[in-house]
């Protein structure tokens, strides 16, 4: 038998092309007669669109081509955009058009689109197009949208109100009633964009002569993006393939399918060239769908003891314009809440609130950060209010190991009920604990005081659904040179999804890592497939390579069995070759099965043997599987500047069994940047004509090296019940909790002037702030 | 457009072309010379990505000009690989300590860690992550990358 390569540090396969220069990202196709396009987009956030003169742009020695909406064919410029994840409980069910029709609804919206020989002379051609708007009043700030008389974001509809759910179990008003201590939040929590370094990018080419449109996207979801073109296009599945060659980075924004992955592809088959569209970073900032406010107003009920009674609030979400992936965050939002806690009951309002600005779809995290920051600030304030320390506090009310599985009272996202499938909290934070010498603390802070520096720590705990199905493919083929060629509708962003699924398919099959041949994010390789989001891959696919690995190691076995002429449990299958574990060890090679499988002409098979050497699997999980862990966080805060140094970052994590420590830490670690981003950095403002104000990286600040300190990473391994390799997801949960945990470190170092934050992100102006309002210089004024 | 001759080296390969006034080094070299391993991320000179060595020092290809680099000599991530093809010293050590995601980023990462270990063979974590500060990755969280450089300088000093 082979090295097993399941577990293992395996060095990725994806890294040699990407180190040298040989990346295949969408930009770094180059087809003859290609064309390049640029969109004309609206500069109001809520305008009727009066009409459109491209005459002047037209002339443009360079352009091929202005179009609008009705330049476009019916089915792509006159109806709206599927939604992805409808919900009966959305009352506003908008989408946009491909290209704006009679009103524009947010500053960047795609009004015309621009073909010319080159991306300069389009960009020349976008300030000749002459569009008249009247501009409307517009939904800026969703506080204000969702008041009665509020200006509406869309002039069709009687009010901003998107959605209103509610989310609960078990009594409540009783809870509360009977409660000790009853102690209430007021939170606000923006999480900015995705930011992948690689923009958004769409080439697309018809081949007149076999009539197949492709497309290639910077995309997370090709099969979904496949099957919208379908729908829009009114074409066959067949006749399209999408692919998603390297993609520099999701993060969310690219699940979505947008405009101009519709556009594009039409406007290729209009002028029959291929056309190239590279979105360019303040289009990003503009118009990639970003997660933004959240303002929760929640309470917790206690008892003298610090045990959790309920928990009950309000949550107000976001949406922005339209609603293109349905009201997944909030509902998200909503059932992450009770978290790893024992709550004997819950109830939280929802409210989805349309402005006149770019949706909101999941941002790594989706809807969970805020959740977490919520119900952590509200387990720090009893830990305030009763004189109890934090971690005592959590201790104090973790779902226990032996109640697993545990059934929180809700239903999720997948429509299932919401049962924990395996995990031990208590273990995840005491081994944080551990980690950061927890118990040395207060004389490290004591010290460090008396050095005038301020140093504080937080924790914060969190439990992911991960995992989500419906499924996701996984093809395994023995090719007739005898190497394998695996295809999957998963898809890689930077997971190194070619990595795991070899891994698999190598210890599953019985064959060399290296003989492997991968092909990922192409709809030509699978027929189904959904693509990566909510952490799902690993789970999905992952189960599936097992799978059909498997299944191809039964068919290698009978066929050798039956050619060597010896039972099939004398067989061995590793390293690419059969072998007979008894006699002379007779074998074959993948090489010699593969021809064999196919038979000869003329010639019929041997009873039970099929064609080829071949499986393709699609698992589909019962539910979600739940990921979890504990981060603690050590800060320096510099009171006079606001100026926050993260000093120690420690990650417990149970993602079930690890297929890849190499890549699960390095997930984690990149998750936890992004959340260090959305605890200092990242804000996406707008002004009160919900123009956007940050729309360089010089203006949106995401995590430097110097931000980001090489966290230490524990691993609990508790296997989900739920897949035949035990995996939970990995890609959400280093993000998930990072906010609340620093949030509360930063909180715990200046705890002296008894100042208490409840946002994030937590600039240095707001912390200078609260001190200053607090008499913190006063105070200080003594020391320095 | 007025277009103007240039005569430059890259990656030790001498190179003539006329180009438009206006054309960005980074488009001369992913678009005229094929050279695609050199990325645009923001092209507002922050992210990095698109960080080439312009007669060895570091520079974004963003925000210069073609016709600014005439006689010059530059090196792109294709010029970097060892001479039998192979991964050179830093690009084998961003592999071992998984120093990169999706890669978008990466050449660019290569580019000024070159310059830096050929500054300071040895330097500190706090300098690697002060240079890195020039380059913007939102896959890694930076714990590799940062791994990589000392990993490969010590390879260097050391001949391992």
């Amino acid at each position: 038998m082979g090295a097993k390569q399941f577990g293992a540090r395996v060095s990725r396969l994806e890294d040699s092309a990407l180190l040298t220069g040989g990346g295949r990202f969408v930009d770094d196709t180059k087809l003859p007669g290609m064309l390049h396009a640029c969109f004309v987009r609206s500069p109001h956030a809520h305008a009727r669109l009066r009409s459109i003169d491209a005459s002047a742009a037209r002339d443009l020695p360079g352009v091929h081509a202005v179009f609008t909406a009705d330049d476009l064919p019916a089915s792509v410029g006159g109806n709206r955009m599927p939604m992805l994840v409808p919900n009966p409980a959305i009352e506003a069910s908008l989408t946009q058009h491909c290209l704006a029709r009679e009103e524009v609804c947010y500053v960047g919206q795609t009004v015309a689109v621009i073909v010319a020989d080159s991306r300069y002379i389009a960009e020349d051609a976008v300030a000749l197009v002459d569009v008249d708007y009247d501009v409307l009043p517009m939904a800026s700030n969703c506080r204000d949208a969702v008041k009665p008389d509020a200006a509406r974001a869309h002039s069709a509809l009687a009010n901003n109100i998107a959605s209103t759910f509610r989310m609960g179990y078990g009594d409540v008003d009783a809870a509360f009633a009977s409660a000790a201590h009853v102690f209430k939040e007021d939170i606000w929590q923006h999480r900015g964009g995705g930011m992948a370094m690689e923009t958004r990018a769409v080439i697309a080419s018809l081949d007149p002569s076999t009539d197949l449109l492709t497309v290639w996207s910077a995309t997370q979801t090709p099969h979904i993006g496949r099957r919208m073109l379908a729908d829009l296009l009114d074409r066959s599945l067949e006749s399209i393939r999408v692919i998603a060659p390297d993609v520099g980075g999701g993060f969310g924004p690219k699940a979505i399918f947008y405009a101009e992955e519709a556009v594009i592809p039409a406007v290729a088959m209009l002028l029959r060239r291929p056309i190239k569209w590279i979105e360019d970073r303040r289009e990003h900032f503009l118009c990639a769908t970003q997660e933004r406010d959240q303002y929760w107003t929640v309470e917790i009920a206690v008892d003298g003891e610090g045990k959790i009674k309920g928990v009950r609030g309000k949550l107000l979400h976001d949406t922005g314009a339209f609603v293109p992936w349905g009201i997944i965050m909030p509902y998200i939002a909503a059932a992450t809440m009770p978290g790893p806690y024992v709550i004997p009951a819950y109830g939280l309002d929802v409210t989805v609130a349309l402005t006149n600005k770019v949706a909101t779809t999941p941002v790594r995290g989706a809807g969970r950060p805020q959740a977490v920051f919520a119900m952590e600030r509200l387990m720090d304030r009893v830990a305030r209010e009763l004189k109890l320390d934090p971690a005592e506090v959590r201790f104090r009310n973790f779902i226990q190991p032996e109640q697993m599985p545990y059934s929180v009272g809700l239903t999720f996202r997948d429509g299932k009920p919401l049962v924990y499938d395996s995990g031990d909290y208590p273990q995840a934070q005491a081994e944080a604990l551990r980690m950061i010498n927890y118990e040395g603390f207060a004389v490290r802070k004591a010290q460090a005081r008396a050095q005038g520096r301020f140093l504080g720590v937080g924790i914060g705990n969190y439990v992911e659904g991960t995992g989500l199905g419906p499924y996701e493919g996984v093809t395994v083929r023995v090719l007739p040179s005898g190497k394998v060629a695996v295809a999957t509708g998963a898809t890689n962003q930077g997971q190194g999804t070619r990595t795991t699924l070899s891994q698999i398919v190598a210890d599953n099959l019985g064959c060399r890592i290296e003989d492997i041949v991968m092909t990922v994010g192409d709809t030509a390789a699978i027929p189904q497939g959904v693509g990566a989001f909510a952490s799902r891959q690993a789970v999905n696919a992952g189960s599936s390579a097992l799978m059909a690995g498997g299944a191809v190691r039964v068919q290698i076995v009978k066929l050798a069995a039956h050619v060597l002429g010896v039972s099939e449990d004398e067989i061995e299958v590793e390293d690419s070759i059969a072998i007979a574990r008894g006699g002379n060890r007779p074998s074959l090679t993948f090489r010699e099965l593969a021809r064999l499988s196919q038979g000869m002409p003329g010639f019929s098979f041997a009873p039970g043997q099929s064609p080829g050497l071949e499986h393709t699997a699609y698992f589909t999980p019962p539910q979600a599987s739940y990921c979890s862990g504990t981060h603690v966080v050590e800060t320096d805060v510099d009171p006079m500047t606001g100026a926050v140094k993260i000093l120690n970052y420690i990650v417990a994590h149970d993602s079930g069994n690890i297929i890849n420590p190499l890549i699960v830490d390095g997930q984690i670690q990149g998750g936890v940047a992004h959340g260090i981003g959305n605890a200092l950095l990242e804000w996406m403002k707008y002004d009160e004509n919900a123009q956007p104000l940050t729309t360089t990286f010089a203006d949106y600040l995401i995590p430097m090296a110097t931000d980001v300190p090489t966290c230490k990473i524990a691993h609990i391994e508790s296997p989900s019940p739920l897949n035949p390799l035990g995996v939970k997801g990995a890609g959400e949960g280093g993000t998930i909790p990072a906010a609340a945990a620093i949030i509360a470190a930063i909180e715990d170092a200046l705890s002296e002037f008894g100042v208490h934050f409840a946002e994030t992100p937590l600039v240095p102006e707001r912390i200078v702030g609260a001190l200053r309002t607090a008499g913190a210089y006063e105070k200080l004024g003594g020391l320095r | 457009m007025a277009k103007h001759q240039v005569s430059l080296k890259v990656n030790g390969r001498s190179v003539e072309r006329e180009v438009d006034s206006r054309l960005t080094l980074v488009d001369f070299l992913r678009g005229e010379l094929e050279l695609t391993g050199t990325h645009v991320g923001c092209e507002h000179g922050v992210c990095g990505a698109c960080t080439v060595l312009i007669d060895g020092r570091t520079a974004r290809s963003c925000l210069t000009f073609a016709i600014q680099v005439d006689a010059s000599d530059i090196t792109t991530v294709e010029g970097l690989a060892s001479a039998d093809g192979g991964l050179n010293t830093l690009q084998q050590a961003f592999q071992d300590n998984h120093g990169l995601q999706c890669g978008f980023c990466t050449p660019g990462m290569l580019m000024s860690l070159t310059e830096l270990l050929k500054d300071n063979p040895d330097p500190s974590e706090e300098q690697v992550r002060d240079v890195l500060t020039g380059n913007l990755c939102r896959c890694t969280g930076y714990a590799g990358i940062v791994a990589a450089a000392l990993d490969a300088a010590r390879r260097m000093r050391t001949g391992a």
